[in-house]
């Protein structure tokens, strides 16, 4: 692949792209550590993912600005241009997947004071769902792969479906033992968290498919429907 | 996206080939420049582009040497068959470095209606200043339409030189780089000019400055080693090209 002969350019670029990945590293790590802290009774480990997501913040103002700084100085164009619009749009979904698993690690804190409910397993295997597709979907941007991003379609169809069955079983749960109301309904709000978690990693693969072929794949229903005149 | 209803081209090539002597200069182009488009041709040094727009108007034909295959269409006539002056007169050429006659600013844009056989003082006065309001120039030099054109900013000399175009009536216009020598500002106001002539003309440019076509032109040819590369709405050739070559090209990976 040849390089831009701007090498100031190139040197960008890879600094973006190293931002990039430390910034995705990080937040997929805060997701089983994030469910841990509250299947393992961890708020030590649930404390560590609060502090963690300031360098995600962080990150994220970074890695805008190098954006806005190539748009401003590189002209960038085609699949450059491409590379900029859906790196400012992603850096967002990962931010907001640090804030989710800090919304985990926040229930974990005040859950871990109460006697624990019995759904630790099926929470794990959500996490593990939504971890997973974060993963895929980074690593389809990463090696530029549109199959790699549009194969997380499956996976997203069986992770809203763990949902809704953590959801009803927490349901089945309050409705057999009332006074573990307060302490289900925490844990409904982490499973709706993780289900959040894996919307994101679908709009990262859309995104991943716009930047590789230029075509945009997102919202298909909306475009379907004849535009106003 | 969706396509319009193809209408007949304003200018049109068939398998044009350039060259000069021995040495070919345009491989077999075909292309098709819609009527009321800026069409712009972009490409690295000696890709063609230039030889390609003066084949538009059979400037070639002034270069010893140059010899030209297959078919340029005005309207769908073979350019070979036409007058050539007339031709000439039908698609103008705006030159790189602005070349005003040395004489006023009203004689320059006068110039070609003069030659045309318009001799009315009052006629001549009304198409000059049509030209120049045309141009974006009027305002400025309308107190000095008697000044030498040279006394004029070279952005301004540009604007003349695009008034003396429009003068004679044209229905293209070809302009080689018109702003590669000008300021920032100036380049903004040929550009400006761009957006407005095209309601009434059909605008050829070439240019060396991406960012430029980028701004100005409706479609984009990209054009390597003489030959057409690919050719398409610009804001496909600057999103999502379909040649490697192109994507090379815009992204800033040649040389």
């Amino acid at each position: 692949m040849p390089a831009h002969t701007d090498k100031a350019f190139e040197q960008d670029l890879r600094l973006l792209r190293d931002r990039l990945l430390a910034m995705s590293a990080r937040v997929e790590a805060m997701i089983p550590e994030s469910v841990a802290s509250l299947t393992e009774r961890d708020s030590t480990l649930a404390k560590h993912v609060v502090n963690a997501d300031l360098e995600v913040d962080r990150l994220e103002i970074e890695v805008d600005e190098l954006c806005r700084r190539i748009l401003a100085l590189r002209q960038p164009a085609a699949s450059d241009l491409r590379l900029i619009t859906t790196t400012l749009k992603i850096v967002t979904d990962l931010e907001r997947i640090g804030d989710l698993t800090v919304n985990i690690a926040e229930r974990a804190l005040d859950l871990n004071e109460a006697p624990a409910i019995g759904i630790a397993i099926e929470l794990s295997q959500l996490a593990q769902l939504a971890q997973k597709q974060v993963k895929l979907a980074l690593d389809a941007f990463v090696r530029s792969d549109a199959e790699g991003a549009q194969a997380l379609l499956a996976g997203d169809a069986r992770l809203d479906a763990l949902f809704v069955k953590v959801l009803n079983d927490l349901m089945e749960l309050m409705m057999q033992e009332p006074p573990v109301v307060r302490r289900a309904t925490s844990l409904v709000f982490v499973a709706k968290h993780l289900e959040r978690i894996g919307d994101h990693a679908m709009n990262v693969a859309e995104m991943v498919v716009y930047m590789v072929r230029g075509t945009d794949i997102r919202h298909p229903r909306a475009r379907a429907q004849p535009k106003p005149t | 996206m969706s396509v319009a209803p193809p209408h007949p081209p304003k200018l049109e090539t068939k398998n044009l080939r350039v060259s000069y002597g021995s040495l070919a200069a345009l491989e077999p182009v075909s292309l098709a420049v819609r009527q009321h488009e800026v069409f712009s041709l972009i490409g690295p040094s000696g890709c063609g582009k230039s030889t390609f727009l003066r084949a538009l108007n059979r400037m070639n034909d002034v270069i010893p040497q140059s010899r030209q295959e297959g078919q340029v269409l005005l309207d769908g006539q073979p350019t070979a068959s036409l007058d050539v002056v007339d031709l000439r007169r039908r698609v103008g050429m705006v030159f790189q470095k602005s070349n005003p006659f040395p004489k006023t600013v009203f004689e320059n844009v006068a110039y070609g209606l003069r030659i045309g056989g318009i001799r009315e003082k009052s006629v001549l006065a009304e198409k000059v200043e049509k030209s120049l309001r045309q141009a974006a120039l009027w305002g400025e030099v309308k107190d000095r339409l008697g000044h030498s054109a040279l006394s004029l900013s070279h952005g301004q000399q540009q604007r003349l030189c695009i008034a003396r175009a429009l003068a004679v009536e044209p229905e293209v216009v070809l302009m080689d780089e018109p702003a590669s020598a000008l300021d920032p500002i100036a380049t903004a106001k040929i550009e400006e000019l761009l957006h407005s002539l095209k309601a009434q003309y059909t605008i050829v440019i070439v240019t060396h400055n991406m960012q430029q076509a980028a701004r100005v032109s409706d479609r984009t040819a990209f054009f390597y080693l003489g030959a057409l590369v690919e050719v398409g709405p610009t804001e496909q050739i600057f999103t999502n090209p379909v040649e490697k070559r192109t994507e090379d090209y815009v992204t800033g990976k040649f040389g």
